[in-house]
């Protein structure tokens, strides 16, 4: 039937558009910001703040 | 205890002296997140799987070892869930070993989730498009490809897992419930309740074909019932109340899946018999047919469909977390330890770990990519009892607080123990090679961790969390 064929297309070009768009948005933002900002998570930040695990 | 302070000695400068954290990942998650993400990973095993234990040891076989599997991931929900709600971060299982057991085993264990996760995502990405070629076929369509639609599911997956967390487990929300209200459906269309029932267990149940050691190789599948549970440990660091969330998410999740595998026992070994259930492709789909109803039909393909896609979701979510673990400690490089300033997620783990799931769901066997995956999940079931058991002589109850404290320590641990090391004999009696193969493959990762990674690891700064010292240190 002619829509799977043209399904098997729609799925290709799709993917290739998602693609395109996380590799294009992912050097976009590497460049735009220094890595020191990008990699500064740690670990239980938010725990440090707000829980102190005392009883 | 008033006694906080680092739980490592050395260089806690370099930790506080990094930069504010003001692009970790976002805290907007809640408690059904969790369950729709520890429920999305398996309820796909529901819908495809768990069949294969009626084939080795018959109906009454998969259902003991239903229960059996249904046992051993009670205790790890119990287990998970108070060191979780107490090791509230980024890498689940991961980090609890880092911080309870040593860097080598949560070096294992976070390759045991990686590839545990991304084998899973790859082998639901081959059953989607197994199931397209499915209807396809079923619409007098032959020989459709179904690479681009493989392609297209991992890819989307993983443009939505970029884009953030809160779209991402919502969207798993959604398509779980009504992946689990279409068993539920089946369920009550089909049970006498409502006038003539097709069910036939009284003409279709047999005693053990195999005897009991049908019962112990019925054990391999029985897994499929609930595996990739303990994936909810992975949204710690992204929860609004990590130790309220993650026991409520994880414990209501397991009850859950307890109904939906005892639901689709039940419907499945009364509409077939057990020689051909053992081998069907999708049998809750197969149970549907076999009712008479279209609707019934359809509703649950379409359920299978949305099973496989809340799976695979789920498991680029986990695997990139852990991934993303990895790297913010140095065990890996630190690159993989960024998060996009934009949509707070671990964007350079989820697109590298995009060509490795489309390699193996592309030029793998389907069999061989999901043994890795239950393989490397056994591993890591085997860890949780050893680390339980460290957690609580390192920080007994009076010392720290827990968001859940689970009950008749340390016996859950051991009856974990215990049921990981019958079903490793079980694994080895049908997959004695991977299995040997595997554990050569992390005893070689091991000494490479050990002799060459773990030099460029900060020890000090990867424990920032505000710990009481362990007891005994």
């Amino acid at each position: 039937m002619q829509i799977w064929d043209f399904a098997e297309y729609a799925a290709w070009a799709l993917s290739a558009l998602l693609g395109i768009y996380i590799v294009t948005d992912w050097l976009k933002t590497d460049s735009r910001y220094s890595e020191e900002e990008l990699t500064s998570s740690r670990e239980g930040q938010l725990e440090a703040i707000t829980e102190q695990h005392e009883l | 205890m008033s006694d906080i302070t680092r739980n490592t000695p050395g260089t806690a400068e370099a930790s506080e002296a990094a930069p504010t954290q003001n692009g970790g990942l976002l805290r907007v998650l809640g408690p059904a997140h969790i369950w729709a993400l520890g429920v999305g990973i398996v309820l796909v095993g529901e819908y495809m799987g768990w069949n294969f234990a009626v084939g080795k040891g018959g109906a009454y076989a998969a259902l003991i070892a239903c229960w059996f599997a249904g046992i051993l991931y009670s205790c790890v929900a119990m287990i998970d869930s108070e060191v979780t709600s107490t090791v509230a971060a980024a890498g689940g299982q991961y980090t609890q070993a880092k911080h309870i057991i040593g860097p080598l085993m949560a070096f294992n264990v976070g390759l045991y989730l990686v590839f545990a996760y991304t084998m899973l995502e790859a082998a639901n990405a081959i059953t989607v498009g197994f199931l397209v070629e499915t209807v396809a076929g079923m619409t007098g369509h032959e020989g459709l490809n179904p690479q681009p639609f493989i392609v297209l599911a991992i890819m989307f997956l993983a443009w939505l897992n970029y884009r953030g967390v809160l779209a991402t487990l919502t969207f798993n929300l959604v398509i779980t419930a009504f992946a689990f209200t279409a068993i539920l459906i089946l369920f009550l269309a089909t049970s006498p309740l409502f006038g003539e029932s097709p069910l036939k267990h009284a003409e279709l149940m047999t005693d053990l074909p195999y005897g009991w050691l049908g019962v112990l190789a019925a054990m391999h599948f029985g897994l499929w019932f609930y595996l990739g549970i303990e994936g909810t440990c992975q949204a710690a660091e992204e929860v609004r109340s990590p130790s309220r969330s993650l026991p409520f998410g994880t414990l209501a999740g397991v009850m859950t899946l307890a109904i939906a595998a005892t639901l689709t026992w039940y419907l499945c070994v009364g509409l077939m018999p057990w020689e051909y259930l053992g081998q069907s492709g999708a049998p809750l789909f197969d149970a549907a047919r076999m009712s008479g109803s279209t609707a019934l039909t359809v509703l649950l393909g379409i359920g299978t469909l949305f099973a496989t896609l809340a799976s695979a979701n789920g498991c680029i979510n986990d695997a990139s977390r852990a991934w993303f673990a990895m790297g913010r400690d140095h065990y890996l490089p630190s690159w993989f330890g960024a998060v996009h300033p934009v949509y707070r997620t671990p964007y350079r783990s989820i697109i590298f770990l995009v060509p490795i799931a489309l390699i193996f769901a592309l030029g793998a066997p389907l069999d061989q990519v999901i043994t890795f995956s239950i393989l490397s999940g056994l591993l890591e079931y085997t860890f949780m009892p050893l680390n339980v058991i460290m957690f609580r002589r390192k920080w007994p109850l009076d010392t720290i607080k827990r968001g859940y404290e689970h009950p008749f320590h340390p016996i859950p641990a051991i009856v974990l123990l215990c049921l990981c090391g019958i079903t490793f004999f079980a694994v080895f009696l049908g997959y004695g090679t991977q299995l040997v193969a595997m554990i050569a493959f992390y005893i070689v990762v091991s000494l490479w961790f050990h002799f060459r990674r773990y030099r460029f690891v900060q020890r000090a700064a990867q424990f920032t969390m505000p710990w009481p010292k362990p007891q005994g240190y």
